[in-house]
């Protein structure tokens, strides 16, 4: 049964992280790709967690708040430093 | 399925399988979101499924196929972390959003924050944050 949820959650997240990377390929501003690679690193989290549940392990557990962190650093470094460099420009 | 009673072990099993399922579907509902959502603000409200209850149930998976007590605290110190992290990054990202006018005004219900931006551009005559000074 392990195979089997291990199989359905790979093909999940892989469906998952494309359409995150193709939102961050499209993303109309700098806030979207930001937001989107957040969703991705949340993603490598969660493949992870799956790794570690179906092999009964804990070596990912430190990766996994490393992950947070580096998410956590690079979305309010990237949000504070976000300037309206187009005037007026009303689109999203 | 075998035809004999169900074993404690075959019940943490298909509970710890439903949650890794269930949390594997949260990123797929994020990216959905991401994909088809109009603007920053609603994308913002699909990226936090994955990070706080798919984060939850993965970890309960984890914790549940370990079937050790001593690794709940560890999780549950990993999970409270995100929980501490995601609102502020998410509040940066909302307050970016919102001054560089990433957002659908005629989206909004309501917008709590615009009579706040015009006392304080009224009582400074112009914001201190780089803001729109003018509006």
């Amino acid at each position: 049964m392990m195979q089997l949820v291990l199989t359905v959650t790979a093909v999940v997240l892989s469906l998952a992280a494309a359409g995150a990377i193709i939102r961050i390929g499209r993303g109309p501003s700098l806030l979207d790709r930001v937001l989107a690679a957040d969703v991705l690193l949340a993603i490598f989290g969660a493949a992870l967690c799956i790794d570690m549940a179906v092999n009964r392990h804990l070596n990912n557990l430190m990766l996994l708040v490393a992950i947070s962190i580096i998410g956590f650093v690079g979305s309010v470094t990237v949000a504070r430093f976000v300037a309206d460099r187009r005037g007026n420009v009303h689109e999203s | 399925m075998n035809p004999e009673p169900l074993s404690a072990d075959a019940v943490i099993d298909a509970v710890s399988a439903v949650f890794m399922v269930l949390g594997a579907l949260m990123s797929l509902a994020a990216a959905i979101g991401l994909l088809r959502f109009p603007d920053l603000m609603s994308r913002m409200h699909a990226a936090t499924k994955p990070q706080v209850l798919g984060l939850f149930l993965l970890l309960a998976a984890v914790g549940l196929q370990l079937r050790t007590w001593w690794v709940w605290p560890v999780l549950a110190v990993a999970w409270i972390f995100q929980l501490l992290t995601v609102p502020v990054s998410a509040h940066m990202v909302g307050r970016a959003g919102y001054r560089t006018k990433h957002l659908h005004r005629e989206l909004l219900s309501t917008d709590e924050l615009e009579a706040v931006v015009q006392q304080a551009a009224g009582r400074h005559g112009f914001d201190d944050d780089g803001g729109p000074a003018e509006r």
